[in-house]
């Protein structure tokens, strides 16, 4: 049985993730059919005809961009032509508004932030995370010959070489859509640029207060860090989104990353563990961020940082 | 304006993890309770979508247990009018597909002009409830939304995706948003509200049918250390030289 692969594409440009999922679809085995919808798929056939895919679906859809009821309508019919064995597609923002859907309406197994996949005489196994990272699971789909699967972005290395896939034009007649893709907002230009920086000092909620951050700009500046932060502190209004780090914000590989009080959610991790050395100081001795740190050290943030300034 | 929130009630785990006897779960003992980050989100919202149109009502919609209700209760603190729970021991670790089966026959009893979820919940990190609710429901849905402006007949919505790019969106009302941290600053609920919020209605029903569930945890069990981090002991001081060490070392040249 085959494996169908989703590609995801924004403003034009394949998302790397699609290489991933073909990397895992190659993994699994059985034949790779990944499927391109755009206005024109044949736009990226070549981006995504890599070495281990057997057939690429062109499915022309009206919409330039992204808009789930489309993309939910094709990929359902896919699967009942097809009949894969297992629907790949990215953790993605995207995928988060049409794969549990298909789960959901025709009764498919499903799993999302999966990181590793196994059969296991025929069935499939699915590695993912609970409680802050702390614990894995595997989860298996009893009674399921079809699953979706939403795979965490950067398990996987993306898939290289030329391709000699077929290609095979289908087409599907798409409903109008309920949520439409009216334009983008930009991403603001900043006064800083995080992703240059050689050494990020990058603080998360275990700051505490909004007080507190002063004294963490100031540390920066005394040790020769660009300050950047977590999530929560950007969602707080305490800092500009510029100095996000993390899916959501910015990709960012310094020769050093020193986070304080950063718990190392996954999203967090997608834009900072590929850092040269990363240094983790946390409280709490399980806290998933130790998993991708080479330092780490169990200790007040407070405390450390008040002696890091004296020697400067 | 009827707005249903869906909450959960989510655990979070310390320095120390058992797990249950068939191992499929964290033992509840060690978990630290909470009303879920992105859905105190959600319900500050749906509180704002209330007050501006005048008039109407916010139903807060959990499926757990007797427990839950604390979560639930916390919605109610902050403002939201009444509450539905609904269980089933079947529902005890489930995914969240089979949630979704549980929470859309409440939710399609209350007829709703706008249902709104967390983008996920941080225990479970399946991103997936709300989206799987408003298949059920039938329901136009934005995920991961970071503004909401409610029109007539549609919402314009912001959908903010990878690396901070935002999508502008129009959808369908009534819809099913999954609402992103960040999109408002939730109230603090007050001692006083809180007190009052224990006399707020929560009703609570069986769950129906669930069907076939989408997937089973088979097992957990504490991931394997790999390489790890190398651990700095020592004081605070100790720890500091030795950052300044490593930091010296990897930022010359
Ligand atoms: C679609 C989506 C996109 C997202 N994008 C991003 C993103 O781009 N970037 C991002 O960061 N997050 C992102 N998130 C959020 C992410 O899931 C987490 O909620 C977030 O990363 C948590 O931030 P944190 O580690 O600072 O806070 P927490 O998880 O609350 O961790 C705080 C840590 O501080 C420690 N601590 C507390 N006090 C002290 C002390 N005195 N000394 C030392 N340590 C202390 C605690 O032990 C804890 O580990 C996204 C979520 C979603 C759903
Ligand atoms: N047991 C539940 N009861 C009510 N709402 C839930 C429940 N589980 C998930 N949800 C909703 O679905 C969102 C996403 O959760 P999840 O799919 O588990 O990541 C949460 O933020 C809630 O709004």
């Amino acid at each position: 049985m085959s494996i169908l692969v989703v590609a995801e594409h924004v403003r034009g440009e394949l998302r790397p993730v699609t290489l991933e999922l073909i990397s895992a679809a190659r993994e699994l085995g059985g034949p790779v059919a990944v499927a391109v919808l755009a206005r024109d798929p044949s736009g990226f056939t070549d981006a995504v005809n890599v070495d281990g895919v057997d057939e690429i679906l062109a499915v022309p859809i009206d919409q330039e961009e992204f808009e789930n009821d489309v993309y939910q309508q094709v990929v359902e019919r896919l699967i009942e032509e097809r009949s894969p064995r297992a629907i790949l597609l990215g953790f993605t923002v995207n995928a988060m508004a049409y794969g549990p859907a298909l789960a959901a309406k025709l009764g498919l197994g499903f799993a999302s932030d999966v990181f590793a996949v196994r059969d296991e005489a025929g069935a499939l196994v699915a590695e993912r995370s609970y409680y802050g990272a702390k614990v894995n699971g595997e989860v298996e789909f009893p009674g399921h010959d079809q699953v979706v699967l939403l795979l965490r972005a950067t398990a996987w290395p993306p898939a290289e070489g030329s391709g000699a896939a077929t290609v095979t034009e289908v087409a599907v007649p798409a409903d109008g859509s309920r949520a439409r893709h009216q334009g983008w907002v930009e991403v603001q230009a900043a006064d800083v640029d995080i992703t240059t920086a050689d050494f990020l000092l990058s603080v998360g909620r275990g700051i505490g207060e909004k007080e507190n951050l002063e004294q963490f700009e100031e540390l920066a500046k005394t040790i020769g860090a660009t300050l950047s932060v977590s999530r929560p502190i950007v969602d707080a209004g305490w800092m500009p989104s510029a100095r996000q780090v993390g899916q959501s914000g910015k990709t960012v590989k310094p020769k050093v990353y020193l986070a304080l009080g950063i718990s190392g959610a996954v999203q967090h991790l997608a834009g900072m563990k590929t850092s040269g050395t990363i240094i983790a100081v946390n409280t709490d001795p399980e806290a998933a961020i130790f998993n991708v740190a080479h330092y780490g050290a169990v200790a007040d943030l407070f405390e450390v940082a008040e002696e890091l300034e004296k020697l400067y | 304006m009827k707005i249903v929130v869906c909450v959960k009630q989510v655990g979070a785990l310390g320095d120390e993890v058992e797990f249950t006897e068939d191992e499929r779960d964290v033992d509840p003992d060690y978990l630290d309770h909470a009303l879920n980050e992105w859905d105190s989100y959600a319900t500050e919202e749906a509180l704002r979508v209330r007050d501006a149109a005048g008039d109407g009502e916010v139903v807060v919609v959990s499926a757990g247990d007797e427990d839950a209700e604390d979560a639930m209760r916390r919605a109610l603190a902050m403002g939201a009018d009444r509450g539905v729970r609904v269980w089933s021991q079947e529902l005890a670790g489930a995914d969240p597909i089979t949630m979704a089966r549980a929470l859309a026959e409440v939710v399609r009893g209350e007829s709703p002009d706008l249902v709104l979820c967390g983008v996920q919940s941080s225990d479970a990190v399946q991103a997936a409830t709300g989206t799987a609710l408003a298949e059920l429901l039938g329901l136009p849905r934005v995920a991961v939304v970071t503004k909401l402006e409610l029109g007539d007949g549609t919402a314009t919505v912001h959908r903010e995706l990878e690396g901070g790019l935002v999508d502008v969106v129009e959808v369908d009302t009534p819809c099913l948003l999954t609402i992103q941290t960040g999109i408002n600053e939730p109230r603090y609920a007050t001692l006083r509200a809180i007190k009052q919020a224990e006399q707020k209605e929560v009703e609570v029903r069986e769950a129906g049918e669930l069907g076939a569930p989408a997937a089973r945890v088979r097992n957990m069990f504490v991931p394997p250390k790999g390489e790890g981090a190398e651990m700095i002991g020592g004081s605070s001081a100790e720890i500091a030289r030795r950052i300044k060490e490593i930091v010296d070392e990897r930022t010359a040249g």
